[in-house]
């Protein structure tokens, strides 16, 4: 058993009240290690709600610095914060949320070089990130090591979310490979509602802390959708795809590669 | 006429059909979405080849980026 300070049996006391969480749960979400890869949009709620709930060591990979145009929505960085490395800005803020979560801050980029040695030591990772190159390495390289991960995704008024288990459908499995470079628009270009970000991001973060107490039914082997115009959600069913290259019965991705596109053109300003 | 269910919603259509001309009549482009028919993915390739038939259950999926900086 893990020692709870009163402090922390207070702080964490809505938890520990909480049927399918209690002590027990609030200890494994304490020892619990997650990285999150992007300290934006997605990113910004997943680790406001990972830190409040105490999740042991978080990990942020991020190599931009605060722009003022990420404000809108992405809202663990402050105005004073722009010009900032998103990562250091992220860290203060965990700081003063909650002291006992250890944070591991990359001011860096997730690539086919330094993407196992980076998730390697993670209970779970969050895909926070907007360009589908780096989406698809988030997932080979947890497909191949064998790690739990969200998929998240948004675009104007829509968002999309599903989580991947060992031996549950991964991101190729609904999507095969990338789309053509620029084919689909980027935030930049399509514009999103900032608070689809926070939607999409907290249901991430939900996740995250159901995987590490055990809690409910995950987002495994479905793909969660919404649309901010209708509020309606919609979950499909999925399963396994046998021709996944990845995952699939002859999978001809058994290391990784350099994201399929170095850039996305529409995220130039 | 055929009733199918497009995205959870009963949709009635005019056969033959193929799963390309059911994507493009749904303002989508076959090349930026996957689809499940009767909850099984159906290669990109295969979308000419495939004729919707009574009954059927698609599922069209878009790509959603997003999150980060852009
Ligand atoms: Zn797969």
């Amino acid at each position: 058993m893990m020692d709870f300070t009163p402090e922390q049996i207070e702080r964490y006391s809505r938890h520990i009240l909480l049927q399918d969480v209690g002590v027990e749960g609030q200890e494994k979400i304490s020892n619990g290690k997650v990285l999150v890869i992007g300290a934006g949009g997605l990113g910004a709620p997943v680790l406001l709600y990972l830190a409040a709930a105490g999740v042991g060591v978080i990990g942020v990979i991020d190599g931009d610095t605060v722009d003022l145009s990420n404000l809108q929505r992405q809202v663990i960085h402050f105005t004073p914060d722009v010009g900032k490395p998103k990562v250091i800005s992220a860290k203060e803020k965990i700081r003063q949320i909650n002291p006992d979560v250890k944070v591991i801050a990359h001011h860096d980029l997730f690539t086919s070089e330094n993407a196992f040695e980076l998730i390697r030591d993670y209970d779970f990772i969050v895909d926070g990130t907007d360009t589908f190159p780096v989406k698809f390495l988030i997932n080979d390289a947890c497909v191949i090591a064998g790690k739990p991960f969200s998929h998240g995704g948004i675009l104007r008024f829509d968002g999309q979310t599903m989580t991947h288990l060992p031996q549950t459908a991964c991101y190729r499995c609904v999507f095969h490979s990338p789309p053509p470079p620029n084919a689909v628009p980027a935030c930049s270009q399509a514009g999103v509602l900032g608070a689809i970000a926070g939607m999409l991001g907290t249901i991430q973060a939900a996740e995250v802390l159901k995987f590490l107490t055990g809690t409910g039914e995950l987002l495994a082997d479905r793909l969660l959708s919404f649309n901010a115009k209708t509020m309606n959600f919609r979950t499909v069913k999925l399963h396994k795809n046998r021709q996944c290259p990845v995952c699939g019965e002859h999978p001809v991705i058994t290391e990784l590669k350099e994201a399929e596109q170095t850039a996305c053109d529409l995220k130039q300003r | 006429m055929a009733k199918i269910t497009l995205n959870d919603e009963a949709q009635e259509v005019t056969l033959p059909l193929s799963l390309t001309e059911l994507i493009k009549a749904n303002s989508a482009t076959p090349e930026m979405v996957s689809a499940q028919l009767n909850g099984e993915f159906v290669a990109r390739e295969q979308y000419d080849a495939i004729a919707i038939r009574e009954g059927d259950e698609v599922d069209i999926l878009y790509f959603m980026g997003g999150g980060q900086s852009s």
